[in-house]
């Protein structure tokens, strides 16, 4: 397994190159920064600056040399390079950032993983009854909705609600107020106030796709042999389920969970965007907006890494929960 | 040990007691049974009704509607009217007939991107899952690569660089989104490989296109299917999201999403011009998929009737 | 067609033609790698080791052995379906493991094979029809539709099989019905010889009989050889004029049938042979059994000298310490002893045991 595990961060590594130029290509291909940040200025920036600004950046190298140069610097000095701000640090800035959006995906992934579960398995036991049907319609419904729906449609409920209630118990704006009254607890709720809305967001979409997943596993389950020998020797419908078909059952959930951290570090844009948070997501959007080429470098990164990480914990997890599969 | 008469050719033995009968039995094709399956779903049978009369509505709407795209006429910021069912926005165009027009391109966009994702991908699984070893882990580590690219940086650079059209956005989203259809597909193949009937067809002579093409493809045409079908779905959404933050569908020409997107602010002033695009997004994706979920129970192999 | 014949088909003169197929010191060995950060061969998994047999033209040569001897390995080498590791296959003069894949394919059309499982055997989304012109066609012998078509139907009732069926998919038949549709297809092309892994041990004991007289019918008919593997003695009785005995990679035994099953010689074949059962129920209750003691050795790592030897009854029981010796040092060679046939034991003894 140790041995699976370092192969696979190998093989990563030229994958994360590879990407990382191919980034970098895509970056040209979205126009001259310098442009972008000095256009329409008025007076007109004088070409002194522009110039300067253009060093800085070292856009004035050839791109083969831009490249290389960045690639060093990240990784003798880790520098991640220069910003369009240039008062930004790519790096620092980005670890603030990855913190917050896992802490979004984080509970997401959770909250989705219980949803799930618990749809999945009622829906498989109590197959063609209401509740499969409603649980499956709803996942549907859920599955169909794009992601920016959900979050504008709660944050719409939440402000009716605070209007309603006189409260302020949602917040919809930011991950963290700017004044907090002082106090651990009071810390707490205000970072869980406003977590709610955009995990529950995350989470609605993302548990719809991973129940479908659990249901037809659990039926699977349900129908295998050694279940059916299970309720043939006479332990309670409970027994069955819990002991014998749920571990099996939840196998492909790890799995399915672990690569969603993957796919939702690039989801949680659209929450990220609808609630104003200051995470990744919005990170990148900007980024390519002022057309910032080594903070989408630097986004790429540390996104890559995490998507391999998933992947990698998703295929482990795998091996190690189900004894038929054996990596060498 | 006995001996055992067998009867003269061509009737076959039948051992007394054996199931073996000759009856005339209508004969039914693969492609009979799995329609006739297909149709036992009374959602996903709906859902195709309601999602063809959905594209018969987007196409041939605009032909008869009073208003046209770009008429101005109507009066400014209604919720509702007679001829205007879905309301106008604060410059006098009829939602409805803008809707009409996103839902056209939001399809178009969606259908392109199911194409190329299979066309591409498909094959490229097989072959990635039928030749395993050096070959599958260079294809599988392209696969990587491209999983890696953030979507949005993709859309950023070619979107700006090509202008916003119906086939950029296609194109965005098929050339990232084929890597799914390809683990698919390859995870199909991998388990059919072993079967014998492929070692068959090697011991006939066939040459690898044979065995991709003729053997492998076919029996994993459901999962191709019903991958296809997600796929549609997922790439109404992520046209939607894409325009959303700006880099889908570029104006003069709107989409689903972009309607949205524009009626972002409004949520609460003007619902209606956020709504209804919004609503159409979710028929259409949920539509597609209870046809998807429709047509994988309607393929299911464990469902073919095989007697041991 | 004429109903077969019984049991002990007349002894097969000693041939004096070439034989169609002939198999020299087959070796085939599959690496074992190590699981580590660096994957090298730590071991070979040693499937088939000098194996070398005759195929004789018109005969059906029973290739036995229990599971994990190596015979259906054998059977792939010897059609070049999986890559001999050393030795010669000699068909028409010219050996078959050197070839290319590309050279191999106009050999397909006399080396064919029938497999085992006839569920998996057959590809689930093809007509039946489109099974067995599948051969015609990769081979260009379909022609037009008229012609091509014509060719299956032919085929479907050589095999017993009526024409009518073809459009249906392939489960939608039995088991025996699609061991014939597998035969079919390994006919198309006018074999000369057909490798028959295990054709019949997937089917009921009511079905084998039938396949196993088409068999012989169209071996009769067409001229076929057989290379007819198996694991069941009773079937092998039937149908096969030699037989080979495998154990653990080698032949241990090699005999026209009855002579096999009169006078076995190997202390191994001895005991399958002692371990068929009898009808009758006296001779069953007194026959003399020989049973073997312990588990068959690793593949990997098979025993030195004579493979069987840590099985063997003989060596348990009989051997002197200097015969063991023997038996230990050197690797029997398969010779005649004395017995009229060959066997791979320094203490080969004929035995009547049924």
């Amino acid at each position: 397994m140790l041995a699976y595990t370092i192969r696979r961060i190998l093989v990563a590594i030229p994958v994360l190159l590879v990407a990382s130029m191919i980034v970098f290509t895509l970056t040209l291909f979205t126009g001259d920064p310098v442009e972008e940040k000095y256009a329409g200025r008025n007076p007109p920036v004088p070409q002194q600056t522009i110039n300067l600004e253009r060093e800085r950046l070292g856009l004035d190298k050839p791109v083969v040399v831009q490249y290389v140069t960045w690639l060093k610097n990240l990784v003798t000095k880790g520098d991640f390079g220069p910003s369009i701000e240039s008062t930004r640090d790519i790096g620092g800035e980005l670890g603030k950032r990855i913190f917050v959006t896992l802490r979004l995906i984080f509970f997401a992934i959770v909250l989705a993983l219980v949803l799930a579960i618990i749809s999945g398995v009622l829906s498989a036991t109590r197959q063609y009854s209401k509740l499969d049907y409603t649980f499956t319609f709803l996942g549907f419904i859920f599955l169909a909705m794009p992601a920016f729906w959900v979050a504008v449609l709660l944050k719409q409920g939440a402000l009716q609600y605070n209007e309603a209630t006189g409260t302020r118990t949602f917040f919809t704006i930011g991950e963290r107020s700017v004044e907090t009254e002082p106090g651990l607890f009071n810390a707490f709720a205000d970072i869980f106030g406003h977590m709610i809305l955009p995990t529950i967001s995350l989470a609605l979409i993302t548990y719809a796709a991973w129940s479908r997943f659990q249901r037809s596993s659990m039926l699977e389950v349900l129908n295998s042999d050694y279940v059916r020998l299970a309720r043939a020797k006479g332990l309670s419908p409970r027994k069955v389920l819990v002991r014998h078909a749920l571990r099996t059952a939840l196998i492909p959930m790890t799995t399915v969970s672990a690569l969603g951290i993957a796919q939702l570090i690039g989801g949680a844009v659209i929450t990220e965007t609808v609630f104003q948070w200051n995470g990744m997501g919005s990170y990148l959007i900007t980024s390519i907006a002022t057309r910032d080429r080594y903070a989408v470098m630097g986004w790429l990164l540390v996104a890559g890494i995490f998507i391999v990480v998933g992947n990698l914990v998703a295929d482990l997890l795998y091996g190690i929960l189900d004894p038929r599969i054996r990596y060498e | 040990m006995s001996d055992i008469q067998s009867p003269p050719v061509p009737k076959a033995p039948v051992p007394a007691g054996s199931t073996e009968r000759e009856f005339t039995v209508k004969e039914r094709t693969q492609w009979q049974i799995v329609v006739r399956r297909f149709l036992r779903h009374r959602l996903a049978v709906v859902s195709l009704i309601v999602l063809i009369l959905l594209i018969l509505l987007a196409y041939i709407g605009p032909l008869v509607w009073i208003h046209k795209l770009e008429d101005l006429d109507s009066p400014t910021d209604i919720m509702i009217s007679a001829s205007n069912p879905m309301g106008t926005d604060s410059l006098g165009h009829d939602m409805f007939a803008r809707v009409l027009r996103g839902m056209q391109q939001s399809i178009k966009v969606a259908v392109i991107v199911a194409v190329l994702s299979t066309g591409i991908g498909a094959p490229y699984g097989a072959i990635a899952g039928y030749f395993g070893g050096r070959v599958d882990t260079i294809l599988m580590r392209i696969c990587d690569v491209l999983l890696t690219l953030p979507l949005l940086l993709v859309a950023g650079a070619l979107v700006t660089g090509r202008g916003g059209s119906v086939l950029t956005v296609a194109l965005v989203l098929g050339l990232l989104g084929w890597v799914v259809n390809a683990r698919v597909v390859r995870g199909v193949v991998l388990s059919l490989r072993e079967q014998e009937f492929i070692e068959a067809a090697k011991a006939l002579g066939a040459g690898t296109f044979r065995i991709v093409f003729n053997h492998l493809l076919p029996n994993a045409t459901g999962a191709i299917i019903v991958q296809a079908t997600l796929d549609i779905a997922a790439a109404i959404l992520a046209e939607s999201a894409l325009s959303f933050v700006g880099l889908g569908v570029q104006p003069p020409d709107t989409s689903l999403g972009v309607l949205v997107n524009d009626a972002r602010s409004a949520v609460e002033t003007r619902p209606w011009l956020f709504y209804w695009p919004g609503i159409m997004i979710i028929l259409i994706a949920l539509t597609i998929s209870f046809i998807g979920d429709g047509l994988r129970d309607a393929f299911d192999p464990r469902q073919m009737r095989q007697r041991r | 067609m004429t109903a077969p014949t019984s049991l002990g088909k007349p002894e097969p003169e000693a041939t004096k033609a070439e034989p169609v197929l002939s198999v020299r010191n087959l070796v085939k060995h599959f690496p074992v790698r190590s699981r580590g950060l660096v994957r090298r061969k730590i071991g070979d998994v040693h499937a088939v080791c000098d194996v070398s047999f005759d195929l004789n033209e018109r005969e059906t040569l029973g290739l036995v052995g229990e599971s994990g001897c190596g015979k259906t390995t054998t059977g792939r080498v010897l059609l070049n379906l999986v890559k001999a590791t050393s030795g010669q296959v000699m068909y028409q003069g010219k050996d078959l493991t050197k070839m290319s894949a590309s050279d191999m394919r106009p050999l397909r059309r006399d080396l064919q094979i029938v497999f085992q499982d006839p569920f998996a055997s057959l590809d689930p989304r093809m007509t039946i029809n489109e099974i067995v012109a599948e051969p015609l066609r990769i081979h260009g012998q379909y022609g037009s539709s008229e012609k091509g078509r014509g060719q299956v139907r032919e085929l479907l009732r050589t095999v017993g099989l009526n024409p009518e069926h073809g459009n249906r998919y392939a489960h939608e038949f039995s088991g025996g019905q699609r061991q014939r549709i597998g035969i079919a297809r390994a006919l198309a092309l006018r074999p000369k010889v057909l490798v028959l892994d295990e054709p019949v041990s997937a089917l009921d004991v009511s079905i084998q009989a039938g396949v196993i007289n088409l068999l012989e019918d169209l071996q009769a008919e067409l001229g076929l050889s057989y290379l007819f593997i198996s694991h069941d003695l009773s079937v092998i009785r039937h149908i096969a004029d030699r037989v080979a005995v495998m154990y653990l990679g080698r032949i241990v035994e090699t005999a026209p049938v009855e002579q096999l099953f009169r006078t076995a010689a190997h202390p191994y074949t001895q005991a399958l042979i002692s371990a068929i059962p009898l009808p009758d129920p006296q001779k069953e209750r007194t026959r003399k059994r020989i049973l073997l003691t312990g588990d068959v050795p690793s593949p990997v790592n098979p025993p030195s000298g004579c493979r069987f030897r840590s099985r063997c009854p003989k060596f348990a029981n009989e051997l002197s310490e200097g015969e063991r010796q023997k038996c230990v040092n050197e690797v029997p060679a398969l010779v005649d002893r004395g017995e009229g046939h060959r066997s791979a034991c320094h203490y080969a003894e004929a035995m009547k045991l049924i």
